[in-house]
Protein backbone atom coordinates (compact mmCIF):
# COMPACT_ATOMS: atom_id res chain seq x y z
CA UNK A 1 0.00 0.00 0.00
CA UNK A 2 1.53 3.33 -1.32
CA UNK A 3 1.66 5.94 1.99
CA UNK A 4 3.31 8.85 0.06
CA UNK A 5 6.21 9.74 0.16
CA UNK A 6 5.91 11.73 3.56
CA UNK A 7 8.11 10.46 6.29
CA UNK A 8 7.11 9.81 9.76
CA UNK A 9 8.99 9.68 13.37
CA UNK A 10 6.97 8.46 15.74
CA UNK A 11 3.80 6.22 15.96
CA UNK A 12 0.92 6.47 18.56
CA UNK A 13 -1.81 3.81 19.20
CA UNK A 14 -4.85 4.07 21.57
CA UNK A 15 -6.74 0.80 22.16
CA UNK A 16 -8.97 -0.42 25.65
CA UNK A 17 -11.65 -3.16 25.79
CA UNK A 18 -10.54 -6.08 23.54
CA UNK A 19 -6.99 -4.25 23.11
CA UNK A 20 -4.60 -7.28 24.67
CA UNK A 21 -5.61 -9.83 21.49
CA UNK A 22 -5.76 -6.42 18.97
CA UNK A 23 -2.03 -5.78 20.29
CA UNK A 24 -0.97 -9.29 20.08
CA UNK A 25 -1.70 -9.41 16.30
CA UNK A 26 -0.28 -5.88 15.57
CA UNK A 27 2.51 -5.68 17.35
CA UNK A 28 4.80 -9.14 16.83
CA UNK A 29 4.01 -8.31 13.23
CA UNK A 30 6.45 -5.24 13.58
CA UNK A 31 9.83 -5.50 11.47
CA UNK A 32 13.08 -5.00 13.61
CA UNK A 33 14.14 -2.25 10.75
CA UNK A 34 10.78 -0.79 11.56
CA UNK A 35 12.66 1.63 13.62
CA UNK A 36 9.70 4.13 14.36
CA UNK A 37 9.30 4.53 18.33
CA UNK A 38 5.86 3.06 19.16
CA UNK A 39 4.09 4.74 22.01
CA UNK A 40 0.61 3.26 23.17
CA UNK A 41 -2.27 4.08 25.87
CA UNK A 42 -4.39 1.02 26.59
CA UNK A 43 -6.57 1.32 29.40
CA UNK A 44 -6.82 -0.65 32.44
CA UNK A 45 -7.47 -0.66 36.03
CA UNK A 46 -5.51 2.15 37.97
CA UNK A 47 -3.79 -0.82 40.59
CA UNK A 48 -2.64 -2.89 36.73
CA UNK A 49 0.79 -4.09 37.79
CA UNK A 50 3.54 -4.35 34.18
CA UNK A 51 1.97 -7.77 32.94
CA UNK A 52 1.26 -5.73 29.55
CA UNK A 53 4.90 -5.04 29.23
CA UNK A 54 6.34 -8.30 30.37
CA UNK A 55 3.78 -10.22 27.86
CA UNK A 56 4.00 -7.90 25.05
CA UNK A 57 8.36 -7.74 25.51
CA UNK A 58 8.36 -11.66 25.47
CA UNK A 59 6.09 -11.46 22.45
CA UNK A 60 8.01 -8.54 20.15
CA UNK A 61 10.94 -8.37 18.15
CA UNK A 62 11.23 -4.40 19.70
CA UNK A 63 12.24 -3.77 23.16
CA UNK A 64 8.90 -3.18 25.14
CA UNK A 65 9.14 -0.95 27.93
CA UNK A 66 7.06 1.22 30.40
CA UNK A 67 7.70 4.61 30.85
CA UNK A 68 8.77 6.10 33.46
CA UNK A 69 9.13 9.85 33.73
CA UNK A 70 11.57 11.81 31.72
CA UNK A 71 12.00 8.61 29.39
CA UNK A 72 13.81 9.94 26.56
CA UNK A 73 11.76 8.75 23.46
CA UNK A 74 14.06 6.24 21.13
CA UNK A 75 13.87 4.53 17.94
CA UNK A 76 13.10 0.76 17.70
CA UNK A 77 11.13 0.40 20.95
CA UNK A 78 7.68 0.66 21.68
CA UNK A 79 5.92 1.76 25.02
CA UNK A 80 3.46 1.79 27.07
CA UNK A 81 1.94 4.53 29.40
CA UNK A 82 1.93 3.08 33.27
CA UNK A 83 -1.24 2.33 35.26
CA UNK A 84 -3.26 5.47 36.42
CA UNK A 85 -0.74 8.01 34.84
CA UNK A 86 -1.64 10.35 31.79
CA UNK A 87 1.37 9.63 29.37
CA UNK A 88 2.35 13.05 27.43
CA UNK A 89 5.23 13.75 25.20
CA UNK A 90 7.59 16.94 25.41
CA UNK A 91 8.92 19.05 22.94
CA UNK A 92 12.18 17.98 23.52
CA UNK A 93 10.65 14.89 23.00
CA UNK A 94 10.97 12.89 26.26
CA UNK A 95 8.25 11.55 27.97
CA UNK A 96 6.69 12.96 31.20
CA UNK A 97 3.61 11.64 33.52
CA UNK A 98 0.56 13.27 35.04
CA UNK A 99 -1.70 12.32 37.65
CA UNK A 100 -4.15 15.27 36.99
CA UNK A 101 -7.64 14.11 36.69
CA UNK A 102 -9.39 11.63 34.39
CA UNK A 103 -9.82 12.60 30.90
CA UNK A 104 -13.02 10.61 28.95
CA UNK A 105 -12.96 8.61 32.86
CA UNK A 106 -9.75 7.16 31.65
CA UNK A 107 -6.46 7.68 33.25
CA UNK A 108 -4.17 7.11 31.11
CA UNK A 109 -6.20 9.16 28.61
CA UNK A 110 -5.28 8.28 24.76
CA UNK A 111 -6.23 11.97 23.83
CA UNK A 112 -3.69 13.12 26.38
CA UNK A 113 -1.55 10.96 24.72
CA UNK A 114 -2.35 11.99 21.15
CA UNK A 115 -2.56 15.89 21.40
CA UNK A 116 0.77 16.59 23.12
CA UNK A 117 2.21 13.87 20.67
CA UNK A 118 0.84 16.33 17.92
CA UNK A 119 2.13 18.93 19.05
CA UNK A 120 5.39 17.59 19.13
CA UNK A 121 5.60 15.87 15.84
CA UNK A 122 2.72 17.14 14.02
CA UNK A 123 2.92 16.36 10.13
CA UNK A 124 5.18 13.35 11.22
CA UNK A 125 2.89 11.58 13.73
CA UNK A 126 0.84 8.31 13.23
CA UNK A 127 -2.18 7.91 15.19
CA UNK A 128 -3.68 4.54 15.34
CA UNK A 129 -7.48 3.67 17.39
CA UNK A 130 -8.19 0.05 17.48
CA UNK A 131 -11.00 -1.63 19.53
CA UNK A 132 -12.54 -0.19 22.62
CA UNK A 133 -16.34 0.70 23.74
CA UNK A 134 -15.69 4.40 24.29
CA UNK A 135 -15.16 7.66 22.29
CA UNK A 136 -11.35 8.22 24.18
CA UNK A 137 -8.38 9.44 21.66
CA UNK A 138 -11.27 11.14 19.06
CA UNK A 139 -10.09 14.33 20.50
CA UNK A 140 -6.58 13.89 20.07
CA UNK A 141 -6.52 11.91 16.18
CA UNK A 142 -8.83 15.67 15.37
CA UNK A 143 -5.59 17.03 16.45
CA UNK A 144 -3.14 15.03 15.07
CA UNK A 145 -5.45 15.94 11.42
CA UNK A 146 -5.02 19.35 12.11
CA UNK A 147 -1.15 19.58 12.18
CA UNK A 148 -0.87 17.17 9.12
CA UNK A 149 -0.13 13.64 10.67
CA UNK A 150 -2.05 10.58 9.67
CA UNK A 151 -4.63 8.67 11.51
CA UNK A 152 -5.65 4.74 11.04
CA UNK A 153 -8.48 3.42 12.18
CA UNK A 154 -8.81 -0.45 12.69
CA UNK A 155 -12.05 -1.44 10.65
CA UNK A 156 -14.94 -1.52 13.35
CA UNK A 157 -15.84 -5.01 11.85
CA UNK A 158 -12.92 -6.64 13.12
CA UNK A 159 -13.02 -5.01 16.87
CA UNK A 160 -13.74 -6.80 20.00
CA UNK A 161 -15.46 -3.10 20.93
CA UNK A 162 -16.29 -1.06 18.15
CA UNK A 163 -17.23 2.06 19.69
CA UNK A 164 -13.87 3.59 19.56
CA UNK A 165 -12.95 3.17 16.02
CA UNK A 166 -16.43 3.95 15.03
CA UNK A 167 -16.29 7.69 16.80
CA UNK A 168 -13.06 8.23 15.27
CA UNK A 169 -14.34 7.13 11.64
CA UNK A 170 -17.12 9.67 12.68
CA UNK A 171 -15.57 12.74 13.76
CA UNK A 172 -12.35 12.66 11.95
CA UNK A 173 -11.52 12.67 8.16
CA UNK A 174 -9.52 8.88 8.98
CA UNK A 175 -6.79 8.22 6.27
CA UNK A 176 -7.23 4.61 6.52
CA UNK A 177 -9.43 2.28 7.66
CA UNK A 178 -7.78 -1.40 7.97
CA UNK A 179 -8.68 -4.88 9.16
CA UNK A 180 -6.80 -5.72 12.16
CA UNK A 181 -4.59 -8.31 10.54
CA UNK A 182 -3.24 -5.69 7.73
CA UNK A 183 -2.51 -2.87 10.40
CA UNK A 184 0.64 -4.85 11.65
CA UNK A 185 1.85 -4.64 7.87
CA UNK A 186 0.50 -0.81 7.19
CA UNK A 187 2.88 -0.02 9.71
CA UNK A 188 6.08 -1.94 8.48
CA UNK A 189 5.59 0.22 5.04
CA UNK A 190 5.59 3.64 6.48
CA UNK A 191 8.33 5.72 5.54
CA UNK A 192 10.84 6.63 8.08
CA UNK A 193 12.33 9.74 8.75
CA UNK A 194 16.45 9.67 7.60
CA UNK A 195 18.40 10.79 10.41
CA UNK B 1 5.53 23.69 8.17
CA UNK B 2 1.71 24.06 7.63
CA UNK B 3 -0.69 26.99 9.30
CA UNK B 4 -1.80 24.87 12.27
CA UNK B 5 1.79 23.90 12.88
CA UNK B 6 3.11 27.09 12.95
CA UNK B 7 0.04 28.11 15.28
CA UNK B 8 1.96 25.51 17.51
CA UNK B 9 4.94 27.47 17.90
CA UNK B 10 3.32 30.89 18.28
CA UNK B 11 1.06 29.62 21.40
CA UNK B 12 5.03 28.32 22.57
CA UNK B 13 5.82 32.05 22.21
CA UNK B 14 2.96 32.97 24.00
CA UNK B 15 2.72 30.95 27.14
CA UNK B 16 6.57 31.12 27.65
CA UNK B 17 5.65 34.82 27.83
CA UNK B 18 2.55 34.27 30.05
CA UNK B 19 4.59 32.37 32.63
CA UNK B 20 7.07 35.22 32.33
CA UNK B 21 4.44 37.88 33.34
CA UNK B 22 3.05 35.12 36.58
CA UNK B 23 7.08 35.49 37.73
CA UNK B 24 7.17 39.35 37.12
CA UNK B 25 3.81 40.04 38.85
CA UNK B 26 3.41 36.90 41.52
CA UNK B 27 6.49 35.50 42.36
CA UNK B 28 5.75 32.22 41.39
CA UNK B 29 8.45 30.30 38.52
CA UNK B 30 6.60 27.57 36.63
CA UNK B 31 8.99 28.18 33.68
CA UNK B 32 10.77 24.75 34.15
CA UNK B 33 7.20 23.40 34.67
CA UNK B 34 7.09 20.19 32.03
CA UNK B 35 5.37 22.09 29.16
CA UNK B 36 3.36 19.70 27.57
CA UNK B 37 1.38 19.47 31.61
CA UNK B 38 1.32 23.03 31.54
CA UNK B 39 0.18 23.76 27.83
CA UNK B 40 -2.71 21.50 28.86
CA UNK B 41 -3.75 22.87 32.26
CA UNK B 42 -3.91 26.38 30.37
CA UNK B 43 -5.81 25.44 27.65
CA UNK B 44 -8.21 23.81 29.58
CA UNK B 45 -8.75 27.46 31.70
CA UNK B 46 -9.11 29.00 28.26
CA UNK B 47 -11.46 26.73 26.75
CA UNK B 48 -13.62 27.62 29.68
CA UNK B 49 -13.12 31.35 29.49
CA UNK B 50 -14.18 34.14 27.37
CA UNK B 51 -11.18 34.49 25.95
CA UNK B 52 -9.76 33.46 22.68
CA UNK B 53 -5.61 32.94 23.44
CA UNK B 54 -2.77 33.07 25.93
CA UNK B 55 -2.07 36.37 25.17
CA UNK B 56 -5.33 37.54 26.30
CA UNK B 57 -4.93 35.49 29.45
CA UNK B 58 -1.64 37.00 30.27
CA UNK B 59 -3.07 40.30 30.25
CA UNK B 60 -6.27 39.33 32.63
CA UNK B 61 -3.98 37.61 35.03
CA UNK B 62 -1.95 40.56 35.11
CA UNK B 63 -4.73 42.62 36.43
CA UNK B 64 -7.04 40.47 37.92
CA UNK B 65 -5.65 38.45 40.98
CA UNK B 66 -8.53 36.05 41.80
CA UNK B 67 -8.25 35.07 38.22
CA UNK B 68 -4.16 34.15 38.67
CA UNK B 69 -5.14 32.06 41.56
CA UNK B 70 -7.74 29.67 39.74
CA UNK B 71 -4.43 29.24 37.10
CA UNK B 72 -2.71 28.84 40.68
CA UNK B 73 -4.71 26.03 41.58
CA UNK B 74 -4.82 24.73 37.66
CA UNK B 75 -0.88 24.23 38.24
CA UNK B 76 -1.33 22.60 41.38
CA UNK B 77 -2.03 19.43 41.02
CA UNK B 78 -3.92 17.88 44.11
CA UNK B 79 -4.34 14.00 43.53
CA UNK B 80 -3.16 12.25 46.82
CA UNK B 81 -4.72 8.88 49.19
CA UNK B 82 -3.53 8.19 52.37
CA UNK B 83 -1.16 4.99 52.38
CA UNK B 84 -1.00 5.42 48.45
CA UNK B 85 0.29 2.71 46.45
CA UNK B 86 0.53 0.66 49.97
CA UNK B 87 3.02 -1.57 48.55
CA UNK B 88 5.44 1.18 49.28
CA UNK B 89 4.77 1.74 52.83
CA UNK B 90 4.89 -1.80 52.96
CA UNK B 91 8.77 -1.38 51.88
CA UNK B 92 9.40 1.47 54.46
CA UNK B 93 7.96 -0.33 56.94
CA UNK B 94 10.33 -3.17 56.32
CA UNK B 95 13.39 -1.80 55.16
CA UNK B 96 13.84 1.65 56.00
CA UNK B 97 12.15 2.13 59.31
CA UNK B 98 14.51 -0.59 60.75
CA UNK B 99 17.35 1.94 59.48
CA UNK B 100 15.80 4.72 60.92
CA UNK B 101 15.42 3.13 64.65
CA UNK B 102 19.35 3.02 64.71
CA UNK B 103 19.29 6.84 65.51
CA UNK B 104 17.96 8.63 68.99
CA UNK B 105 15.64 11.45 66.93
CA UNK B 106 14.38 11.60 62.79
CA UNK B 107 13.58 14.12 60.86
CA UNK B 108 11.19 13.50 57.86
CA UNK B 109 10.19 15.67 54.90
CA UNK B 110 6.83 15.29 52.78
CA UNK B 111 8.40 18.15 49.95
CA UNK B 112 5.26 18.60 47.92
CA UNK B 113 2.30 17.44 50.58
CA UNK B 114 -0.99 18.62 48.84
CA UNK B 115 -3.51 18.32 50.96
CA UNK B 116 -1.47 15.96 53.38
CA UNK B 117 -2.71 12.53 52.98
CA UNK B 118 0.96 11.26 53.12
CA UNK B 119 2.36 12.77 55.54
CA UNK B 120 -0.48 11.54 57.65
CA UNK B 121 -0.04 7.94 56.77
CA UNK B 122 4.11 8.07 57.49
CA UNK B 123 2.50 9.78 61.63
CA UNK B 124 0.63 6.40 61.28
CA UNK B 125 3.43 4.15 60.60
CA UNK B 126 5.47 5.79 63.25
CA UNK B 127 3.13 5.82 65.55
CA UNK B 128 3.06 2.41 65.23
CA UNK B 129 6.46 1.84 64.73
CA UNK B 130 7.10 3.45 68.26
CA UNK B 131 9.17 6.21 67.11
CA UNK B 132 6.54 9.10 67.49
CA UNK B 133 7.96 10.61 70.47
CA UNK B 134 11.93 10.93 68.54
CA UNK B 135 10.27 12.02 65.04
CA UNK B 136 9.39 15.73 63.75
CA UNK B 137 7.91 15.49 60.80
CA UNK B 138 7.68 18.63 57.87
CA UNK B 139 5.30 18.72 55.48
CA UNK B 140 5.50 21.61 53.04
CA UNK B 141 3.66 22.98 49.83
CA UNK B 142 4.27 26.08 47.70
CA UNK B 143 0.38 26.55 47.73
CA UNK B 144 -0.63 28.02 51.16
CA UNK B 145 -4.40 27.28 50.01
CA UNK B 146 -3.71 23.43 49.65
CA UNK B 147 -1.26 23.86 52.65
CA UNK B 148 -4.21 24.54 54.72
CA UNK B 149 -6.08 22.08 54.07
CA UNK B 150 -3.75 19.49 55.12
CA UNK B 151 -2.99 21.17 57.94
CA UNK B 152 -6.86 21.42 58.85
CA UNK B 153 -6.71 17.27 58.41
CA UNK B 154 -10.37 16.80 57.29
CA UNK B 155 -11.14 14.14 54.43
CA UNK B 156 -14.55 13.30 53.04
CA UNK B 157 -15.97 9.64 54.68
CA UNK B 158 -16.61 8.19 51.70
CA UNK B 159 -12.54 8.59 50.47
CA UNK B 160 -11.73 7.56 54.27
CA UNK B 161 -13.27 4.40 53.82
CA UNK B 162 -10.79 4.12 49.84
CA UNK B 163 -7.84 4.20 52.35
CA UNK B 164 -8.94 2.01 54.94
CA UNK B 165 -7.76 -0.63 52.25
CA UNK B 166 -4.83 0.50 51.28
CA UNK B 167 -3.75 1.03 55.31
CA UNK B 168 -4.11 -2.54 55.82
CA UNK B 169 -2.92 -3.53 51.82
CA UNK B 170 0.42 -1.48 53.56
CA UNK B 171 0.62 -3.45 56.55
CA UNK B 172 -1.37 -1.78 59.35
CA UNK B 173 -1.35 -3.29 62.55
CA UNK B 174 -4.23 -1.51 64.43
CA UNK B 175 -7.76 -0.58 63.70
CA UNK B 176 -7.87 2.69 61.10
CA UNK B 177 -11.05 4.11 62.47
CA UNK B 178 -8.56 4.69 65.76
CA UNK B 179 -6.48 7.25 63.76
CA UNK B 180 -9.54 9.61 63.43
CA UNK B 181 -12.94 11.24 64.20
CA UNK B 182 -15.85 11.04 62.02
CA UNK B 183 -19.35 12.24 62.18
CA UNK B 184 -21.52 11.55 59.12
CA UNK B 185 -19.64 12.82 56.08
CA UNK B 186 -16.30 13.89 57.53
CA UNK B 187 -13.37 12.71 59.31
CA UNK B 188 -10.79 14.61 61.35
CA UNK B 189 -7.39 13.34 61.65
CA UNK B 190 -6.89 12.87 65.49
CA UNK B 191 -4.92 15.71 66.98
CA UNK B 192 -1.91 13.42 68.37
CA UNK B 193 -1.22 12.79 65.18
CA UNK B 194 -1.10 16.23 63.64
CA UNK B 195 0.80 17.36 66.40
CA UNK B 196 3.83 15.73 64.75
CA UNK B 197 3.76 18.19 62.04
CA UNK B 198 5.37 20.87 61.15
CA UNK B 199 3.43 22.49 57.97
CA UNK B 200 4.72 24.98 56.40
CA UNK B 201 4.94 27.10 53.03
CA UNK B 202 8.26 26.23 50.39
CA UNK B 203 8.22 26.65 47.03
CA UNK B 204 11.06 23.82 45.85
CA UNK B 205 11.48 25.60 42.59
CA UNK B 206 12.79 29.11 44.54
CA UNK B 207 13.70 27.84 48.24
CA UNK B 208 16.74 26.27 49.62
CA UNK B 209 17.75 23.56 51.84
CA UNK B 210 15.67 22.27 54.98
CA UNK B 211 17.21 20.81 57.32
CA UNK B 212 18.85 17.62 58.40
CA UNK B 213 16.89 15.17 56.95
CA UNK B 214 16.84 11.09 57.32
CA UNK B 215 13.68 10.60 55.28
CA UNK B 216 12.46 13.10 52.45
CA UNK B 217 8.96 11.62 50.77
CA UNK B 218 8.40 13.48 47.47
CA UNK B 219 6.17 11.42 45.53
CA UNK B 220 4.42 12.64 41.79
CA UNK B 221 5.70 15.95 42.28
CA UNK B 222 8.78 15.94 40.36
CA UNK B 223 6.50 14.80 37.22
CA UNK B 224 5.56 18.15 36.69
CA UNK B 225 9.11 19.67 36.51
CA UNK B 226 11.51 19.88 33.43
CA UNK B 227 14.43 17.92 33.39
CA UNK B 228 16.21 21.24 34.15
CA UNK B 229 14.10 22.04 37.56
CA UNK B 230 14.71 17.96 38.55
CA UNK B 231 18.33 18.64 38.56
CA UNK B 232 18.31 21.25 40.61
CA UNK B 233 14.88 19.82 43.19
CA UNK B 234 17.28 16.44 43.52
CA UNK B 235 20.25 18.37 44.24
CA UNK B 236 18.12 20.42 46.79
CA UNK B 237 17.17 16.76 48.57
CA UNK B 238 20.96 15.34 48.50
CA UNK B 239 21.58 18.83 50.74
CA UNK B 240 18.80 18.28 53.01
CA UNK B 241 19.93 14.88 53.36
CA UNK B 242 21.55 13.58 56.44
CA UNK B 243 24.49 11.23 55.11
CA UNK B 244 22.59 8.06 54.70
CA UNK B 245 19.28 9.40 54.76
CA UNK B 246 16.48 8.05 52.39
CA UNK B 247 14.42 9.36 49.31
CA UNK B 248 11.42 8.31 48.31
CA UNK B 249 9.94 8.82 44.94
CA UNK B 250 6.60 8.43 43.12
CA UNK B 251 6.87 4.34 41.61
CA UNK B 252 6.69 6.24 38.14
CA UNK B 253 9.71 8.61 38.94
CA UNK B 254 13.24 8.12 38.24
CA UNK B 255 16.95 9.76 39.26
CA UNK B 256 18.21 7.68 36.64
CA UNK B 257 17.68 10.13 33.55
CA UNK B 258 18.88 13.04 36.24
CA UNK B 259 22.61 14.82 37.02
CA UNK B 260 22.12 12.91 40.27
CA UNK B 261 21.63 9.33 39.49
CA UNK B 262 25.49 8.74 40.87
CA UNK B 263 25.00 10.81 44.04
CA UNK B 264 22.07 7.62 45.42
CA UNK B 265 22.24 3.99 45.79
CA UNK B 266 19.44 2.73 44.94
CA UNK B 267 17.59 1.02 47.98
CA UNK B 268 14.62 -0.47 46.69
CA UNK B 269 13.82 -0.18 42.27
CA UNK B 270 10.47 -0.53 41.67
CA UNK B 271 9.19 1.46 45.25
CA UNK B 272 11.75 4.15 43.97
CA UNK B 273 13.45 4.27 47.49
CA UNK B 274 16.68 5.59 47.45
CA UNK B 275 19.76 6.12 49.84
CA UNK B 276 21.57 9.46 49.84
CA UNK B 277 25.56 8.51 49.25
CA UNK B 278 28.19 8.66 52.36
Amino acid sequence: MAVSNHSYEAIVVGVSAGGLVALAEVLPKLDKDMTLPVMIVQHQSHDSDDFLVRYFDDLCRHSVKEVEDKMPVESGTIYFAPANYHLLVEPDKTFSLSTEARVNYSRPSIDVLFESAADTYMDRLVGIILTGANSDGTNGATRIKELGGLIIAQDPETAEADAMPMSVIKHVQVDHILALNRIGDFINSLNQKEN
Amino acid sequence: MNRAGENIKNEQIEIKLLLEAVSLKYGYDFKNYSFAHLKRRLEKRLNSSDMDNFSQMQHRLIYDASFFNLILLDLSINVTEMFRDPWVYKKIRGTVIPVLKTYPYINVWHAGCSTGQEVYSMAILLEEEGMKKRAQLYATDFNELILSRAKDGIYPMDVMREYINNYHKSGGKNDFSDYYAADYNHAIIKHGLREKILFSSHNLVTDGVFGEMNLIFCRNVLIYFNKELQNRVLKLFYDSLCPGGFLCLGTKESIKFSELSDAFEIVCEQEKIYRKRR
